[in-house]
């Protein structure tokens, strides 16, 4: 019995923090997902009324909620990949530069991690500015409009969002690289590795775990991704062709005061991120078991 | 076993009405005659003038009143201000008695129950500004004060060329054109993908409205004023995000030549490099020498529901929105006056004025009362509509069809 109760126990201050923190506002998400709730009812204009899953329904139905969840999904997939690589290989090369260079590259890169999301949109965006921006005047292309045309625009707040997120995947693995005992490297070594077999058949493997939370950190925070569009392109674009799921929830739910619907949306959103995380992670167990 | 299911659906049901969300009291508010009346009013770029003259009506007001305090907030007009009403609405412990709000917002409050009805008898308002207060034949709001749109133009760069000020909305096209061609570094006229209310008048001069985007009418206005956001006008490149405050800045630096800007932009226009060199006339409709119809655009007061002293409240919105005060707003922060002998009166001495009031005389137009507008201007149904044409990404049929749906799908839901 004793056994059987110690677990939960163990797991109870644990608990006692994480559910009403996180437990509540999911319930409460879900709950006003099934209502129709708009301003109209928050401030007791109009009853509030029971729509099932009436909210889910209107938002399967919407084309443009595809279109955008579409969007999101290809843009978080470009995104989780070109952090991922840069972080990656700067940690690489962070492990391997001297002590000066190394500094100057953690200085750098913790400043743009410290840096708000806000803040960095901000400055990216008066860099691409097309009457004043600095890149326009080092191109020499004077007038040039970076937030026109649909592909350069998620090419330019793509490159914000890396900027933003790839020292957690550099310092964590760098962190991890410095924990590999050097005779493992030198063993290779011996048996002839170069430095991309050494990296893809000694480094990454014994990384795994490190990879792992990383690449789910990625797919969670690119997936919902939010300010650095909304702000960047001014809510969604030209005609809307950069909105993401986050940023249409966001419109769907406050600007129109539809609480209901956005909250039928976060749960949608909610419920995507869970199933890939946990595909992600049985298809790591799986392949684990083989080594 | 039938049983325990009935059971526990029932269970179920209970506990999803016994759980349903919140929603404030009703209750609040009241009618006290004494203790501070709480004012919300509109933060201003520059306020110092619009605090003096609230002053006044304040100390006018209090000496009438001696056991009346009046406790003025200013509140900035970003977005968040609609959490701000919405937080008054839901607690009457944080509502003030009288707000100012932007009339384009009165929908949504008035459906949200957070205004109280007011009396507008005898006062010289037209018809199409009170129809811009009143929701369901009730008026929530006392018109304070509107803005209107014309048409700005340089007068040296007409001069040279030797035009004239376009008299229809087809002459503007080709004046427009005509000017980029001989001066390729201005823009013909500063117009805007997300413009919205300087897209609406060529939508309702051609018989279209924004209930109706997919009619014969409103695509002819789509069309021309798309027509505007091309490479020979104003080019997509440059001109398809740009919000109405944006053109306002290219005309003022002297990049456009012509501009559709409000009587409220004079003053960042005579700050620009354009100041001393412009003229003013009505935006032209689609006949010659027809005035197309504008967007009525202006702030109510209104008297809040959950008010603690709502007869002092509506005295009080009387007195500031009464003609003495409207002429004075109009003099410190160039407001203009809902008021027709107060906008007859300041039309004798202003003639910057004419235009705008020619316009209003003409007739203006609004957007539909119903909290659907601010889903549609939330979503951008309308910069869509003309991005999506203005940058060749649907024909001026889909676009509007699509925007129509929109239009549609927001008015269903509510």
């Amino acid at each position: 019995m004793r056994r059987l109760v110690r677990p939960w126990l163990y797991l109870l201050p644990a608990a006692a923090v994480l559910l009403p923190l996180f437990g509540y506002p999911m319930y409460m998400l879900g709950l006003l997902s099934v209502f129709d709730y708009r301003q109209a009812q928050v401030s007791g204009g109009q009853p509030t009324t029971f729509v099932g899953l009436g909210n889910y329904a209107r938002l399967l139905s919407d084309e443009r909620f595809w279109q955008v969840l579409a969007q999101t999904v290809g843009f978080a997939a470009a995104l989780v990949v070109a952090t991922l690589a840069v972080g990656a290989f700067l940690a690489v090369v962070m492990s391997r530069a001297g002590r000066l260079p190394r500094l100057l590259l953690g200085l750098a890169a913790t400043a743009a991690w410290a840096a708000p999301a806000m803040t960095g949109s901000t400055v990216w965006m008066f860099l691409f500015d097309t009457d004043l921006g600095l890149v326009n005047q080092v191109l020499g292309v004077e007038g040039y409009n970076w937030f026109y045309d649909r592909w350069v625009t998620f090419g330019v707040v793509g490159a914000t969002v890396v900027w933003h997120s790839f020292p957690f995947v550099m310092v964590t693995l760098y962190a991890g690289m410095q924990a590999i005992p050097r005779e493992i490297f030198e063993a290779a070594a011996l048996d002839g590795a170069g430095q991309w077999n050494t990296f893809r058949r000694v480094v990454l493997p014994m990384l795994r775990p490190l990879v792992t939370i990383v690449v789910i950190q990625s797919i969670i925070w690119d997936f919902k991704i939010f300010t650095q569009i909304y702000v960047m392109t001014n809510g969604g674009g030209i005609a809307g062709q950069n909105t993401v799921l986050n940023v249409y929830a966001y419109q769907s739910a406050f600007g129109s005061s539809e609480y209901g619907l956005g909250s039928a949306i976060g749960v949608v959103m909610t419920l995507i991120l869970l199933v890939v995380t946990l595909f992600y992670i049985r298809a790591l167990y799986r392949s684990g078991e083989r080594l | 076993m039938k049983f325990l299911s009935y059971t526990a659906a029932l269970l179920a049901a209970a506990l999803v009405t016994a759980c349903a969300p919140s929603t404030a009291p009703t209750t609040g508010g009241g009618d006290e005659r004494t203790g501070t009346l709480q004012v919300w009013l509109y933060d201003e770029p520059n306020r110092a003038p619009k605090e003096k003259v609230v002053g006044e009506a304040i100390a006018e007001f209090t000496a009438k009143h001696p056991d009346v305090k009046i406790q003025v907030t200013y509140i900035p007009t970003t977005p968040a201000r609609h959490e701000k009403f919405k937080g008054a609405f839901n607690d009457p412990a944080s509502s003030p008695d009288v707000a100012e709000y932007g009339n384009t917002d009165l929908a949504e409050y008035a459906a949200a129950g957070g205004f109280s009805e007011l009396d507008l008898s005898g006062l010289d308002l037209s018809p199409d500004l009170v129809k811009s207060a009143t929701v369901d034949g009730k008026a929530y709001g006392l018109p304070w004060f509107i803005g209107i749109r014309a048409l700005f133009y340089r007068t040296d760069v007409f001069t040279e060329l030797g035009l004239k000020p376009p008299a229809s909305l087809e002459e503007l096209a080709t004046t427009a054109r005509t000017i980029r061609q001989k001066k390729p570094d201005l823009y013909g006229i500063a117009v805007g993908g997300e413009y919205t209310f300087g897209a609406l008048p060529f939508v309702w001069a051609h018989g279209g409205d924004i209930t109706s985007l997919d009619s014969e009418g409103a695509r002819k206005g789509v069309t021309a004023y798309t027509g505007l956001l091309t490479d020979e006008v104003c080019p997509p490149q440059a001109c398809a995000s740009l919000t109405g405050g944006k053109t306002v800045e290219l005309f003022a630096s002297g990049k456009a030549a012509m501009g559709i800007l409000g009587n409220f932009s004079r003053s960042a226009v005579d700050a620009g490099a354009a100041a001393g060199k412009y003229a003013v006339v009505p935006l032209p409709g689609v006949s010659p020498g027809s005035v197309a119809p504008a967007f009525s655009g202006g702030n109510n007061l209104g008297v809040l529901k959950n008010a603690k002293h709502s007869s002092l409240a509506k005295e009080f919105v009387r007195l500031l929105g009464g003609k003495p005060y409207q002429i004075k707003m109009f003099e410190a922060m160039g407001n203009l006056p809902t008021l027709t002998s107060a906008r007859d009166e300041l039309a004798a001495k202003e003639p910057f004025l004419k235009p705008f009031l020619e316009t209003v005389t003409s007739g203006t137009r609004f957007v539909p009362i119903d909290p659907a507008w601010v889903k549609i201007d939330n979503q951008k149904v309308i910069p869509t509509l003309l991005q999506k044409v203005a940058t060749g990404q649907a024909t001026v049929e889909v676009a509007t069809t699509e925007a129509a749906a929109a239009v549609k799908g927001a008015f269903g839901g509510s």
